[in-house]
């Protein structure tokens, strides 16, 4: 499912030009018509959030966000339900890979499915990705084979694909680093003329670095075309986003000169929305957009934390009432959009994928050891031929050891 | 065309000379277009490839370097200013995370042909921030290549070099350098970048230093020349790699090394020569391997960098303790 973009197709703006001016004027008035249509901002307790499907499964009208999936079919939607199924079922399998040893930490993506497929299956193909360490979700849409994302994970690589292969950026461990990756990605796409976009992938936590307030400040002077989707999963390890913010943060984007919007995050429907309303925004030269979608890490951090530590079961229980593949499959059966056939079949190819990961990731060789040594530097270095050579010959001593036997 | 110009002329003209080849090459920093940078080192560029190659940035380090290696990915070379050498630790993290290592994190899939130039060095009688020398802190990383020109030709062909390389590359400017004038060949052909050039030929000890130190150096030797003693001179125009086999060519032929940079001298790039010329001219060296540079504190205040700084007494000391072994 991709997006065509339905805007005009105007000039991009760069660096500080005179007419830049004219696109951050244009960024202005549609902050004031976006926080306008939501009225959000107000004195409520908690904002409103874009939601096209209940937790029940029902389907709620919105006078804006409506025509970016009106013409979705009932294909499509199984398409979204078959990725967050296969998606949650491989982010599973890695959990119990490393509860057997077979990878060294997994950071699982359990509860945010629907924030990811949903943003992930409203981009193009040549749009590009700059994902933090848990999109797994996205890296499916993308056709990043799952099992490449585990070597990093069993300590094989430090990033196992092409990012040009699927326009889908290495993981980035450095909380919020690649927003600024992403900024300047996108500033190029404007340079080339492209209609392209670029999305931004942070959480809740990186929204407090000095890096994400840099790119929203480049991206917002540049006018790049460029979307912030935060998964504000309410916790950034132990600490919950009190400690990150005193706003919402989808507000945040108001102060920079851009649209902010909060979206349900467990709601794929308003993700894809709301995504493509913002990817077409950046494709029509109208810069940068802040989409924060609001959802929850159902599981700990990462298998190396304990969230019993810091967080009680009622909160877990009551965002499991919300959960974003139970209320799409509410949705498919009260709609009949989907039979038990298609739910039968979907779980056998989970099935068959756990087990395709399993296979995979066991038959994972290590790393042969002068590769510390590869790829160090494009054009080589002399030290590191120097050190290349000397660890040559200390590993080749065993060897002489061995032989002298 | 062979021309006399100031050592910032030169990386101007290199600039210029690089935005005309490659229109991938894009120039950023703050103040760096109508301004022309504090030091006027991109004058003029702005006006010729306008606003969108040569581009004034908000003022964020971090967002600098981090906005720069977007654009490599998608497939520009960008040169950034980072005004001055004690600005760029907000970049830091950008530098040393992403820029260094992401070659290596995609297997070499991905290149980031970025260039981040740093005025630096003392001895301009500036405030804090305005005088350091950090490239040590740079050379530790791995995935970083670090040079730093001594003269005008050398400015213009290294930065030319410079862009051309895949790998990132922190250029070092002797900004008390930056209007002392050369004769620069624009049609020469240069040597690789990371090559030492011997600057000055003698026998008795070997004086190794790199951008605004070399001419130190070579005020030193020839005021030790007068003294009847016959000092060589190495530029080493390149940190990260260092050329140690010009070094140990040298050194055999001297026995004797005296390293002088501006920075500390306590782990600084005279303690890793000092290192690696033991353990390869250990059975030549007459003396051990001594350091000049800067103290353990932080720069002084202007009125006492002359004190902190290598000076011309501090330097013969130096080879007078060496010669005394």
């Amino acid at each position: 499912m991709t997006v065509e973009s339905t805007a005009a197709r105007t000039p991009r703006r760069s660096a500080g030009t005179k007419a830049g001016t004219t696109g951050t004027k244009r960024t202005t008035n549609t902050t004031k018509k976006a926080t306008g249509a939501r009225k959000s901002s107000g004195k409520s307790a908690e904002p409103a959030l874009v939601q096209l499907l209940t937790p029940e499964g029902k389907r709620v009208k919105n006078a804006e966000f409506d025509k970016y999936v009106a013409g979705i079919t009932a294909e499509e939607l199984r398409g979204l339900y078959r990725d967050m199924v296969l998606t949650r079922r491989f982010d599973a399998e890695a959990t119990s890979l490393q509860r057997q040893g077979e990878l060294g930490l997994w950071a699982s993506l359990l509860g945010q499915e629907a924030a990811q497929i949903g943003s992930g299956r409203a981009l193009r193909d040549d749009d590009y990705v700059f994902p933090t360490y848990r999109e797994h979700g996205v890296a499916w849409c993308r056709g990043v084979d799952p099992t490449n994302l585990l070597g990093m994970f069993r300590g094989v690589n430090n990033g196992g694909w092409d990012p040009n292969g699927n326009n889908f950026h290495l993981y980035t461990i450095v909380i919020g680093s690649q927003t600024l990756h992403a900024t300047g990605y996108a500033m190029g796409v404007a340079k080339d003329g492209a209609d392209s976009a670029v999305i931004a992938y942070f959480g809740d936590g990186a929204s407090s670095q000095g890096d994400v307030a840099e790119a929203f400040t480049f991206s917002a002077v540049y006018n790049a075309p460029v979307v912030f989707f935060c998964q504000n999963n309410q916790w950034a390890i132990s600490e919950p986003t009190e400690k990150q913010s005193r706003v919402p943060l989808y507000q945040r984007a108001q102060g920079f000169g851009f649209p902010g919007v909060r979206v349900d995050g467990n709601d794929v429907l308003a993700n894809l929305a709301v995504t493509k309303w913002a990817l077409e925004r950046a494709r029509a030269g109208e810069g940068p957009t802040l989409v924060e979608a609001f959802t929850y890490r159902m599981g700990a951090h990462t298998t190396s934390d304990d969230p019993t530590r810091y967080r009680g079961d009622e909160e877990r229980l009551a965002w499991e009432a919300k959960d974003p593949i139970l209320r799409l499959r509410r949705y498919l059966e009260s709609s009949n959009h989907a039979d038990e056939g298609f739910f039968a079949e979907l779980e056998s190819e989970s099935e068959a994928l756990g087990r395709r990961v399993r296979e995979a990731v066991r038959a994972m060789p290590d790393p042969d050891h002068f590769a510390i040594f590869e790829n160090v530097y494009a054009d080589g270095h002399a030290l590191v031929d120097e050190e290349r050579a000397q660890f040559a010959a200390y590993q080749a001593s065993f060897a002489d050891a061995d032989g002298g036997k | 065309m062979a021309e006399k110009m100031a050592l910032a002329k030169a990386i101007n003209e290199s600039l210029r000379r690089a935005l005309e080849a490659d229109p991938k090459v894009v120039v950023m920093g703050e103040d760096v277009g109508k301004l022309g940078g504090v030091f006027r080192v991109t004058d003029g560029l702005q006006k010729d490839f306008g606003e969108s190659r040569v581009i004034d940035t908000p003022l964020a380090e971090s967002g600098i370097v981090g906005t720069a290696i977007g654009l490599a990915l998608r497939g520009y070379r960008p040169v950034v200013e980072i005004q001055f050498d004690g600005f760029v630790f907000p970049a830091y993290d950008q530098i040393v995370t992403q820029l260094a290592k992401m070659h290596a994190r995609s297997l070499g899939k991905v290149k980031l042909p970025v260039v981040v130039r740093i005025p630096y060095g003392g001895g301009i009688g500036a405030v804090e921030h305005h005088s350091e020398s950090p490239e040590s802190l740079f050379a530790h990383v791995a995935g970083l290549k670090i040079v730093s020109p001594s003269n005008a030709s050398d400015a213009y062909w290294m930065m030319q070099q410079a862009v051309q390389s895949d790998d990132p590359v922190i250029f070092f400017e002797p900004k008390r350098r930056y209007w002392d004038k050369a004769e620069v060949n624009t049609e020469a052909i240069p040597g690789p970048l990371h090559t030492a050039r011997v600057v000055r030929e003698g026998s008795d000890l070997t004086l190794a230093a790199y951008g605004p130190m070399v001419k130190l150096c070579q005020e030193a030797a020839d005021a030790a020349a007068e003294e009847g003693r016959s000092l060589e001179v190495l530029d080493l125009r390149s940190v990260s790699p260092i050329d140690f086999d010009s070094i140990q060519a040298s050194v055999e032929k001297t026995r004797r090394l005296v390293v002088v940079h501006e920075a500390p001298v306590f782990f600084g790039s005279g303690a890793e020569i000092a290192a690696r010329i033991t353990e390869r001219c250990f059975y030549h060296l007459e003396a051990p391997v001594l350091r000049v540079g800067g103290y353990h504190a932080p720069y002084p205040p202007a009125r006492l960098e002359e004190s902190y700084l290598p000076d011309l007494d501090r330097v013969l000391d130096a080879v007078d303790r060496s010669l005394a072994y």
